[in-house]
């Protein structure tokens, strides 16, 4: 198993707080690694010092063999990773299209990028969207944009902060399915997400994170199977 | 087409179809024809207002296309006039030599635009605080300048006079068929109509190119771009050094025009024009912004013959209708009217009838 991703001894402080205390952990090339835990267990913050937008206050990141700790985020876009942000980030005055074309002229020009948006539209289910503007979408579709973008750029990695907040049963379903058909096709991806019911659907391999810490790691089974995973999902794991 | 030209065109820019074209090229003869139905007087006149346009067009491209609310255009605007005035009067240019002057001196409102571009850029200065540090950026050289009315304030034979301003620097010459011809009256008509009409081509490919969608996707939001990896702060600091330059190149035309360049050229009332220009007319395109800035000077100007207090309080009422009615401005908002869908149907209906 090779590792894409790694992240050695990570921490984050904000003054006195510790979000992410001496994290170790790592997304093997072409799985679907899911970062569970309850509100406050440091799962965004982590996501973010994969991404770039923190700095951490201790450790490493790594990223294909390379130590990216100092790098900015678009130096990170830059060597593959990906990122789809948990607030729908999309740019809301101009139109679908042109939000895939800002995305996409970073790797492909004329005809080519055409086919390749076109391509994205569908895999989107956009079509019919693709001249309105992006803030006028539904949250989901937003939110499905917003993955368009991520996918536009031909990423090696790619890191999805609660892809499915807000979305109905049904958009949660689509994008789970959206996210398995991609992996399908050889798609590393990091997900961060709190719905257990879609990390079942998606997960290939679970990192626990509470307080700030990693609790447990694993297949999906064993996690799933694992009482005190439970226990701190239902508010008990305080007395740990 | 070749690819360049088909940029005119594009997402960013409102007219992009053959009615706007062939308004345009109407309004473009009416343009070079003027001069031959109107006195000379007139002419340099208009001349005047079309130099302050291009620094809307920059301040355009900055604030309405990439989301930098720059208060200090006129910083620029004085820093290249006075640096016209030091190099032309130094070097006793003419001829040729006064345009070398003219592009030496945007060199210097470049530089200066670099400099304090960088500090604000990559010291993650955004949204109104940007507009504060510009804004004080112009008042404090305004005060500077205005300071220097001594003889021991000037850099060579180039005297600053304090509040009275610089004077003494020659007109720009065109070197033309063997001979140079002075730019004042009827040929400056035509050097800054060509100018400006270069510039506003120039910026319409840049908006509507790869470049272009970058800058519209950091005015909406500069993280999700760099999360597309775009180095964005290096694009803010080009954006921005491009249309201060244009500030520039108004201050060095309107130096040469009246030989003359006053502190009060950055002081508060003249900041705050371009801002009232660009906000009536549509900040988010340079048509509506190149349209109504030259209507809006024209009317100031018209105006200003009866009362300049009368001129300066429209403009400040102008501004407060745009906020509270039209945000997105005047100008813009009827270019939107008529590029509307429906619109545009009937209109091709017409067309087949």
């Amino acid at each position: 198993m090779t590792a894409l991703l790694e992240t050695r001894a990570v921490s984050k402080r904000f003054g006195g707080l510790a979000a992410v205390s001496d994290v170790d952990f790592e997304v093997a090339v072409g799985e679907i690694h899911c970062l569970i835990g309850p509100n406050g267990a440091g799962k965004s913050t982590l996501f973010k010092l994969v991404a770039g937008t923190y700095p951490p206050s201790a450790g490493e990141v790594l990223f294909g063999g390379e130590n990216v700790t100092h790098r900015k985020p678009y130096e990170r876009v830059e060597r593959g990773m990906s990122i789809k942000l948990q607030v729908p980030s999309v740019f809301r005055e101009l139109p679908v299209a042109q939000n895939l074309e800002i995305a996409l002229q970073r790797k492909s020009t004329g005809p080519a990028m055409e086919r390749e948006k076109a391509r994205l539209l569908e895999f989107l289910q956009l079509q019919e969207d693709a001249a309105k503007p992006a803030g006028i979408l539904s949250h989901g579709q937003q939110q499905w944009l917003e993955i368009g973008m991520a996918l536009a750029l031909q990423p090696t990695l790619l890191l999805l902060d609660e892809p499915t907040a807000g979305m109905s049963p049904q958009e949660t379903e689509r994008t789970g399915d959206m996210i398995k058909r991609l992996n399908a096709e050889g798609m590393t991806m990091l997900v961060v997400e709190h719905d257990m019911t879609f990390v079942r659907q998606i997960a290939q391999r679970i990192t626990v994170l509470h307080l700030g810490r990693i609790f447990a790691q694993g297949s999906t089974d064993t996690i799933i199977a694992d009482p005190r995973v439970e226990e701190i999902y239902l508010g008990k794991g305080h007395g740990h | 087409m070749s690819p360049m030209l088909r940029r005119l065109n594009g997402p960013q820019t409102l007219g992009n179809g053959r009615g706007f074209w062939t308004g345009f090229a109407a309004v473009a003869a009416i343009a070079l024809v003027y001069p031959a139905f109107a006195d000379s007087y007139d002419v340099g006149n208009i001349a005047y207002l079309l130099i302050f346009t291009l620094m809307a067009l920059g301040l355009s491209l900055m604030w309405g296309y990439t989301g930098m609310f720059s208060f200090g255009q006129t910083a620029f605007f004085g820093v290249a006039g006075y640096s016209y005035g030091v190099l032309s009067i130094n070097l006793g240019a003419t001829g040729a030599m006064t345009l070398l002057c003219l592009v030496g001196a945007i060199a210097v409102a470049a530089l200066f635009a670099m400099l304090l571009g960088y500090f604000l850029v990559y010291g993650r200065v955004s949204g109104v605080f940007f507009g504060i540090v510009t804004f004080a950026t112009t008042l404090a050289l305004a005060a500077f300048f205005g300071q220097t009315a001594g003889p021991e304030w000037a850099i060579g034979q180039a005297r600053f006079n304090g509040f009275n301003g610089m004077i003494g620097m020659p007109p720009l010459e065109l070197p033309w068929f063997g001979q140079d011809v002075y730019l004042e009256g009827v040929p400056l008509y035509y050097f800054v109509l060509a100018l400006l009409a270069a510039i506003y081509l120039g910026l319409r490919m840049l908006v509507n190119s790869r470049f272009g969608n970058v800058l519209v996707a950091i005015r909406e939001d500069p993280l999700r771009t760099e999360l597309l990896g775009y180095d964005v702060r290096r694009y803010q600091l080009v954006a921005f050094v491009i249309g201060s330059s244009l500030a520039g190149l108004s201050g060095v035309l309107y130096t040469a025009w009246g030989q003359f360049i006053p502190p009060a050229s950055m002081g508060l009332p003249a900041a705050a024009m371009p801002i009232i220009w660009v906000a009536f007319s549509g900040r988010q395109d340079l048509t509506a912004t190149a349209i109504g800035t030259f209507l809006l000077l024209l009317m100031f100007q018209t105006i200003t013959v009866y009362s300049q207090q009368y001129a300066l309080i429209l403009m400040g009422f102008l501004l407060l209708a745009t906020v509270m009615l039209m945000p997105a401005g005047f100008v813009r908002g009827i270019g939107l009217w008529l590029a509307r869908p429906g619109r545009r149907g009937q209109a091709g209906n017409g067309a087949t009838r």
